[in-house]
């Protein structure tokens, strides 16, 4: 019950700060989208409260600020490492698909998690079972599975796991 | 500030044209999807961004921010949904690949749901 | 200078949808050209962004804003076609 109350919350104020920053600050716009906003949430009750499992205390909000810059910090890296290969003329690749493991139990941890990867150095999730990824690499440094794990997945677990657990 | 933007925007051009080149060169579909994936979002974002400064008086800067987010929200989940459909209806790896743990594990599952089925 | 600036970078973006559309017009296996499209529809919006300010239309927007929400849709109905239906 608590959790469905969080859902209902957090995502009238993410709907509502959408709306905002599609329209205006005009009082009369602002009433439309307090309505709006609520009939969604009220219509999408049945569904699961994915949102439900986001912490939020003082340290979660903090770590969750941290990850933003440590997210844009490591697409920026991507980006750079991708552009290395595409333009050298030999393409250095050694890619292969590895089996990580994660310890983040709620689903949209998990998605975060997953979202993350796709968008860091040399990686892109393919699927996901369970508490394991496939992660096809586009060049294989570890061959077992917890140094995989170690170089893919922890540098975002330790913060994901404040925010969502 | 507008000189800022353009090179911004001039910077995120450049990250989408590699992102381009990479689904060119590429020799398979999840070597592709890497660059496709990853460069075209950091300069589509930049891109974005850069416009935004150099027209930072235009009244629109929220939908350019919702767009942002909805690139790096979306962009990654559809390269996902892609990869895993590829792998599922078994598009062949490039010969450079080394290992495929999803391809074993899978075979597995299969080997012993047919062998409980015996 | 600003100005020639920004249309370098307008030139460069319509050159890396070029390359994407010979991958998509090449491309051996469907996904491919799913792939293929993927990009192009983001390359696509930020020409439309690059149009709405080189236009002056704030209207423009919009329409990046509604390419985006039904290609994410369409891509991810075509990945769902392709793992159930070949």
């Amino acid at each position: 019950m608590m959790k469905k109350l969080k859902h209902m919350i957090l995502s009238f104020l993410g709907l509502m700060l959408i709306w905002v920053l599609l329209t205006s600050w005009d009082l009369q716009e602002i009433y439309a989208g307090l309505i709006v906003s609520a009939l969604i949430v009220l219509l999408s009750l049945g569904m699961e409260p994915v949102l439900g499992d986001v912490k939020l205390t003082p340290k979660a909000l903090v770590f969750g600020l941290w990850y933003i810059f440590v997210f844009l910090k490591e697409l920026l890296v991507s980006n750079l490492d991708v552009a290395r290969r595409v333009v050298n003329p030999k393409l250095p690749i050694k890619p292969g698909i590895v089996k990580v493991k994660t310890t983040l139990h709620s689903n949209i941890g998990k998605t975060i998690l997953a979202n993350s990867i796709t968008l860091t150095p040399g990686t892109l999730t393919v699927d996901i079972k369970d508490e394991y990824l496939y992660i096809h690499w586009i060049e294989i440094k570890h061959d077992d599975l917890e140094g995989a794990t170690k170089d893919i997945v922890q540098k975002f677990e330790k913060y994901l796991e404040v925010i969502f657990g | 500030m507008e000189l800022a933007g353009a090179i911004i925007t001039l910077i995120g051009s450049i990250f989408l044209f590699l992102g381009a080149l990479g689904l060119l060169r590429m020799p398979d579909i999840f070597n592709r999807m890497q660059a496709g994936t990853k460069a075209t979002t950091l300069g589509s974002i930049l891109f974005l961004a850069g416009t935004a400064l150099a027209h930072a008086e235009c009244t629109c800067i929220g939908k350019i921010v919702i767009l942002i987010l909805f690139i790096i929200f979306t962009n990654p989940l559809s390269s996902h949904a892609l990869a895993r459909a590829a792998h599922h209806i078994g598009i062949p790896l490039a010969k450079k690949t080394v290992k495929d743990d999803l391809a074993k594990d899978e075979k597995k599952n299969k080997n012993s749901q047919t062998g409980e089925g015996e | 200078m600003v100005n020639i600036i920004y249309q370098i970078a307008g030139a460069i973006a319509l050159a890396a949808i070029l390359l994407t559309f010979v991958r998509m017009i090449k491309g051996p296996t469907a996904a491919d050209r799913v792939v293929a499209l993927d990009a192009m529809t983001i390359i696509s919006i930020s020409l439309i962004i690059f149009l709405a300010a080189t236009l002056q239309r704030v209207i423009y927007i919009d329409i990046a804003m509604v390419y985006g929400l039904i290609s994410f849709v369409g891509v991810v109905a075509i990945a769902r076609y392709l793992e159930r239906g070949i």
